[in-house]
């Protein structure tokens, strides 16, 4: 099978590449330093250049399998050995095991006259030896520069360089040589004449107050690569280079919920609280109680089982811890159960670079569920509004690469008005709540809105937030003709509403008693009425029945009269019909 | 106690005049710097160091490993070994002051 042979030949002539295996500069330049071809880092003094060539050559022996030759102009051995050591790397076992060899090469302007003409040719054998004792791969020349102090002749140091980087290339090795910054030119010396196959540009700035490195790649010949300035930090663990662009935005996402520890938030939130891995937002004026609300979060994630790492940049750990005992939040047991862990530092302890760094650190060790930044906005003070951009951004991806929960809080300095760095960290946000003070009736009332929760339902009501000795609760704030009352006035509108109330109340019971008053004297009235009627009623019929009898007797005396005058006519039996008849034929 | 001014002095000078110089001469193989750099260096001793001298040649393309304990990057370089203390003068030595300097070869006479 020859795939592979027929692979390099249809594939694009790529350059090889030697990985340096620091963290971010592969990335950058797209797999490492140019292979077999020397690369030049310059920068500053104490912007790192010592340190990146180590690590390159640290790497290079314990990572890649390629022995590596230092050769120091400026350290010594010993000097060299305990400065990488400080960074973890193990160069006296490495020099012991042959895979490094560490040459000092002293040379002092003083101590030699010249008398004549020479050349290099000393530096080319013991740079030959040592590579060919170990079969190195990789070689650091750090820095050449000071020959240039050393060495009278400047025409012949350069013309001998020349012929170093050329032996170089043909040796094959894949050298880095650092070289002072110099005030117009990438190097003091015009080294970079004579590499011209990439250029590392390392930077140490100040702002301030705060330095911060930053790492450019100047020049890559044949190569595509970042060429954007990027901030690097030196951690215990060397060098790191934070690329923000490298990052994309494709992480997996989860539609568990988690409980923020406050029902009535829960409530607010579609009633299951924020989404696994989401980015939180608190944002809050002073005293708001942003620390309160993260802490609440916390206890319950870690009441849950869960790790939380919380970071704090105003609080000591024990002041807090303090703190929320104030408002019947434990948060020791937590902590001695290994659930909660606190890291309290300074924001202006370091630049933000190495904040990061450290948060990284520590979150990798930990690994936690949960993370709580407090506040994020001192931290990002500490450096300018990009760099803080940037740093949020790289802390958000970081964390929900891993799926952990993240809740920022940030202070806000106005009442109101919603700082430039808020409305851009927003973006970055999955979800926002905010924490604003309303102040009215000689006291401070804190409030609670949701204002925005991707992908999920949530209340568009403002609530009032109340802080006792027995935690947090919200409660529904008025809202009403007279607008959002809080507090006191909350309590007194609700007041004044029970007593308008009651008074209605007893109005109507008042009311009701006076018609039922009414209507009994009504219903009073008709009885009478009624009696009266029957009586009337009455008064016809004996009426009637008096005319009747009357009539009665009329006839009956008239019959009998009658009788009495010997009438011819018959009278008829009754009395009455006789009577009629007899009308009838009058 | 008595003070004795100038003597150390007095009995040191004698003494360096008396010992065997011991001189390295650093060189590669076949370069035409060394080759005039051994001649011209065996010249000033004969004239100024006469049966007092010993030149090493050492060849680094042969003994890579000697560069490191003198510090060699120049070549030719010659070091003086002794008499003490070291001196060590980088170039072909065609430039005769700056050897007698270099070497302080005057102190020899």
């Amino acid at each position: 099978m020859k795939i592979n042979g027929g692979k390099s030949t249809s594939a694009t002539p790529r350059l090889p590449k030697s990985p340096t295996g620091i963290q971010g500069l592969d990335e950058i330049t797209d797999g490492g330093l140019p292979r077999g071809r020397p690369t030049l880092v310059c920068g500053g003094a104490g912007c790192g250049k010592t340190l990146l060539a180590a690590e390159f050559l640290v790497r290079g022996a314990v990572q890649f399998g390629e022995p590596g030759v230092f050769m120091a102009f400026e350290e010594t051995e010993k000097e060299l050995k305990a400065n990488v050591a400080s960074l973890g790397f193990d160069l006296t076992g490495l020099v012991r095991r042959k895979k490094i060899v560490v040459d000092y090469v002293h040379i002092e302007r003083s101590e030699f006259q010249e008398s004549g003409e020479y050349d290099l040719e000393g530096l080319f054998v013991r740079l030959n030896h040592a590579i060919d004792s170990i079969g190195a791969k990789r070689v650091v020349l750090d820095t050449l520069e000071v020959l240039f102090a050393s060495l009278p002749n400047e025409a012949i140091l350069r013309s001998e360089l020349r012929r170093l980087f050329r032996w170089l290339k043909e040796k094959g090795v894949t050298a880095v040589l650092t070289a002072e910054r110099g005030r117009e030119a990438l190097t003091r010396h015009g080294l970079e004449e004579y590499v011209s196959d990439c250029v590392i540009l390392l930077d140490h700035r100040v702002n301030d107050q705060i330095a911060t490195r930053h790492l450019r790649v100047v020049k890559y010949r044949g190569a595509l690569h970042g060429t954007n300035e990027f901030p690097f930090l030196i951690g215990a663990a060397g060098i790191s280079v934070l690329p923000i662009t490298s990052l994309a935005l494709n992480h997996k996402v989860s539609t568990a919920r988690i409980a923020t520890g406050i029902s009535r938030l829960d409530a607010m939130l579609g009633g299951r609280g924020f989404f696994r891995g989401s980015s939180i937002l608190l944002t809050g004026t002073p005293g708001t109680g942003k620390t309160i609300i993260s802490s609440n979060f916390a206890q319950a994630a870690a009441r849950r089982g869960e790790r939380v790492l919380f970071f704090s940049f105003e609080e000591s750990p024990d002041q807090i811890i303090r703190n929320m005992h104030s408002i019947g939040l434990r948060l020791e047991p937590l902590v001695k159960r290994g659930l909660l862990r606190f890291h309290s530092a300074r924001p202006s302890l370091y630049g933000l670079e190495m904040h990061l760094a450290t948060m990284f650190k520590e979150i990798a060790t930990f690994q936690p569920h949960v993370v709580i930044i407090d506040p994020i906005t001192s931290l990002m003070d500490s450096g300018t509004d990009s760099e803080g951009k940037g740093m949020v951004t790289r802390l958000i991806d970081f964390l929900k690469a891993g799926q952990i929960t993240s809740l920022f809080t940030s202070l806000t300095q106005g009442g109101h008005a919603l700082q430039q760095s808020e409305a851009a960290m927003s973006s970055l946000m999955d979800s926002w709540l905010l924490l604003q003070d309303f102040e009215g009736n000689g006291e401070r009332n804190r409030v609670l809105y949701v204002l925005k929760a991707r992908g999920m339902a949530h209340s568009n009501q403002i609530r009032e937030f109340l802080i006792s000795d027995r935690g947090i609760d919200l409660v529904d704030a008025y809202i009403g003709a007279s607008g959002v009352l809080t507090g006191s006035a909350r309590a007194a509108q609700g007041a004044l509403e029970k007593a308008a109330v009651l008074t209605s109340q007893q109005e109507a019971a008042r009311r009701k008693r006076e018609l039922e008053r009414k209507r009994e004297a009504i219903e009073r009235q008709i009885n009478g009425l009624r009696s009266d009627y029957e009586s009337e009623t009455m008064e016809l019929r004996r009426i009637d029945e008096q005319v009747g009898t009357s009539t009665l007797m009329l006839t009956t005396e008239r019959t009998a009269s009658g009788i009495l005058r010997q009438a011819d006519a018959k009278v008829p039996a009754s009395p009455r019909g006789k009577a009629r008849n007899g009308n009838g034929t009058r | 106690m008595k003070i004795k001014p100038g003597k150390p002095r007095a009995a040191h000078a004698p003494r360096q005049l008396a010992q065997l110089w011991q001189l390295r001469l650093y060189v590669v193989d076949q370069s035409p710097q060394s080759r005039t750099a051994f001649a011209n260096l065996k010249q000033f001793c004969e004239s100024h160091l006469k049966g007092r001298y010993r030149i090493t040649v050492i060849d680094l393309v042969k003994q890579p490993q000697l560069a490191k304990g003198d510090q060699i990057l120049a070549i030719p370089t010659v070091v003086r070994k002794l008499p003490k203390p070291v001196r060590t003068l980088i170039g072909n030595l065609s430039d005769t002051a700056r050897v007698l300097v270099g070497l302080d070869l005057r102190a020899a006479d």
